[in-house]
């Protein structure tokens, strides 16, 4: 089985044809990008020169520790930081600000409109970034509101939800947008360990259902293993491509393989010597 | 070495999961109920202190100095029955409803300015920094010699004890509006005004009405110190010159009266107005502890 995972080491050798081959059709196209950010005295490099492409339908999971620069590069995709330099396009035009194409699920759970039900709160951003009618709107939340199976709580106000459902409701809301791609910022990483594997495997529901392309951040290595497809690793200070795996929904619970790959990334993140997390 | 193994409880069933619901919630006594909302005790508070005030001033027996509370509410009825007092309220509440819209409104452009811009960041937290701490009221005999004895004069110190108060709060509320909300309604692609009124105001609105509410008791205050100092200049005379001139003919049941006035007329801004904007808005909303 992990002869079907492909692991690139030296991603820098190997990309320049493969991205050549698919700049013309890949969704997301990430290109030599370096972040940086000021704090008030330091300027912090989060990534340096890291490349990857999505395509449609990709479960693409941005996995490392902390301080490898995986939710920056998130923000960056979704127009909230400017590279350095390298390039960020989305369906050939480049990314400057953010965009209703891009919706983002923050970790975050007062990421819900306080103000709004959780009818409203889906329906918001299909009125004002899609200029859909109200009614439209109104029946688009709710088919998404039933997906993520929040019947119940459609005129509920967020502050009476737990902390999954709030997560639900967020989830909903990006994807009634129907957006071209997805960006989920360790959505699940607030939540308790049982509500965690519940979501994920709902999520792995809602994908079979509407085949949508996200992004995903994750410092777990089982929840990237279990959620992905592709697996882009990284490694910290500063953020570089380390490997990327390839074919990750091959990997199964019952044979062992996902234990056995899950162990062989570990390796791979923490192989530095004298790097300890 | 043996697997695993699961043993179920064997007495819970999923039928009788529903028989003991009396047993888990207990309603709490009636007693205990009616003692558990607020307005019932503070009118009790309130029942009390009249009484105490009742008896004080029957025991004391000098109108001039602490008229009894029957008394003032004679006096109180009377000068509502003859229209003085309706009059003198509604010179008032004109004057400061004038002022206060028109600081509010000040306000939020500063604020809206302030958030937009660098600039006018800078140009807020100066103005507030200076004049947030200098009392309304000083500025009247200025307010006098500028726009002259009348009610221009009463509008412009409102604004000034409206303005800052507002504005200092409703800016801090934007500030404090969380990264995550910002970035969902940049996401959204909201930007400039629409951005503040969809997202910044209604996540800032416990700030806002904190800032409202400051605002209203400082015009509050500030107009009937005005009028009980320069009530004479504004035509007709408000609450506050009604105070004055029955002091000066030593009606004290009619100062009391005033005074009731004024108490009565700002707890019912506070508990029908401020409280009900609150009940339909951030408590519903969960902002509010």
């Amino acid at each position: 089985m992990l002869q079907a995972i492909q692991q690139k080491i030296d991603p820098t050798a190997g990309l320049p044809d493969v991205k050549a081959a698919s700049e013309a059709k890949s969704l997301l196209t990430v290109d030599k990008v370096t972040l940086r950010y000021k704090t008030p005295n330091l300027l912090i490099t989060a990534t340096e020169d890291v490349s990857f492409s999505v395509e449609r339908s990709d479960r693409f999971v941005l996995l490392g520790p902390s301080g490898c620069g995986k939710s920056t590069l998130l923000k960056a995709v979704g127009g909230y930081m400017a590279p350095v330099s390298g390039s960020i396009h989305i369906n050939g035009r480049p990314v400057k600000r953010p965009g209703a194409d891009r919706m983002m699920v923050f970790q975050e759970f007062d990421q819900l409109l306080p103000w709004k039900t959780v009818l409203e709160n889906v329906m918001f951003p299909l009125i004002v970034a899609r200029k859909l009618p109200r009614r439209e709107a109104e029946a688009r939340a709710k088919e998404y509101i039933d997906k993520v199976k929040l019947t119940r709580a459609t005129d509920s106000y967020p502050h009476t939800l737990s902390g999954g459902m709030k997560q639900r409701v967020a989830i909903a809301r990006g994807m009634a947008m129907q957006p071209d791609i997805l960006l989920m910022d360790e959505p699940f990483a607030a939540l308790d360990a049982l509500t965690r594997r519940q979501m994920q495997d709902e999520l792995l529901q809602l994908w079979e259902d509407t085949r949508f392309t996200v992004i995903f951040v994750t410092h777990s290595i089982a929840e990237a293993i279990k959620v992905s497809n592709r697996i882009l690793l990284l490694s910290p200070h500063p953020g570089r491509v380390k490997a990327e795996v390839i074919d990750v929904d091959r990997a199964r619970q019952d044979d062992g393989s996902a234990a056995a790959l899950e162990r062989d990334i570990h390796n791979l993140l923490f192989s530095e010597s004298g790097h300890r997390e | 070495m043996t697997s695993p193994q699961i043993i179920l409880a064997a007495d819970v069933t999923t039928n009788r999961q529903h028989t003991n619901v009396a047993e888990v919630e207990q309603r709490l006594g009636s007693l205990e109920l009616i003692w558990g909302i607020s307005a019932v005790r503070k009118t009790v508070l309130i029942v009390v202190l009249a009484i105490i005030w009742q008896v004080y001033a029957s025991y004391l027996d000098n109108p001039l100095l602490f008229p009894t509370l029957s008394d003032t509410l004679t006096t109180l009825y009377d000068r509502f029955a003859d229209g003085t007092l309706p009059s003198r309220i509604w010179t008032t509440l004109q004057v400061l409803i004038t002022g206060y819209v028109a600081g509010t409104v000040l306000a939020a452009i500063l604020t809206i300015l302030a958030i937009n811009t660098r600039i006018g960041t800078d140009f807020l937290e100066t103005m507030t920094a200076m004049f947030n701490p200098l009392p309304a009221i000083s500025l009247l005999p200025l307010a006098l010699i500028w726009f002259g004895l009348g009610a221009s004069s009463l509008v412009f110190v409102l604004i000034h004890s409206v303005l800052w108060a507002v504005a200092l709060n409703t800016h801090a509320g934007f500030l404090g509006v969380s990264r995550t909300l910002r970035m969902v309604g940049g996401n959204y692609g909201l930007t400039g005004l629409s951005y503040v009124m969809r997202i910044l105001v209604p996540a800032a609105f416990p700030s806002i009405l904190t800032g409202l509410k400051i605002g209203w008791a400082f015009a509050w205050r500030t107009l009937i110190a005005a009028e009980l100092v320069f009530g004479v200049s504004s035509g007709q005379g408000g609450l506050g010159w009604f105070i004055f001139e029955n002091r000066n003919l030593l009606d004290i049941p009619a100062v009391f009266a005033g005074l009731l006035t004024v108490i009565i007329i700002g707890l019912i801004v506070e508990n029908l107005v401020f409280q009900t904007i609150e009940r339909h808005t951030i408590q519903k909303w969960g902002m509010k502890e």
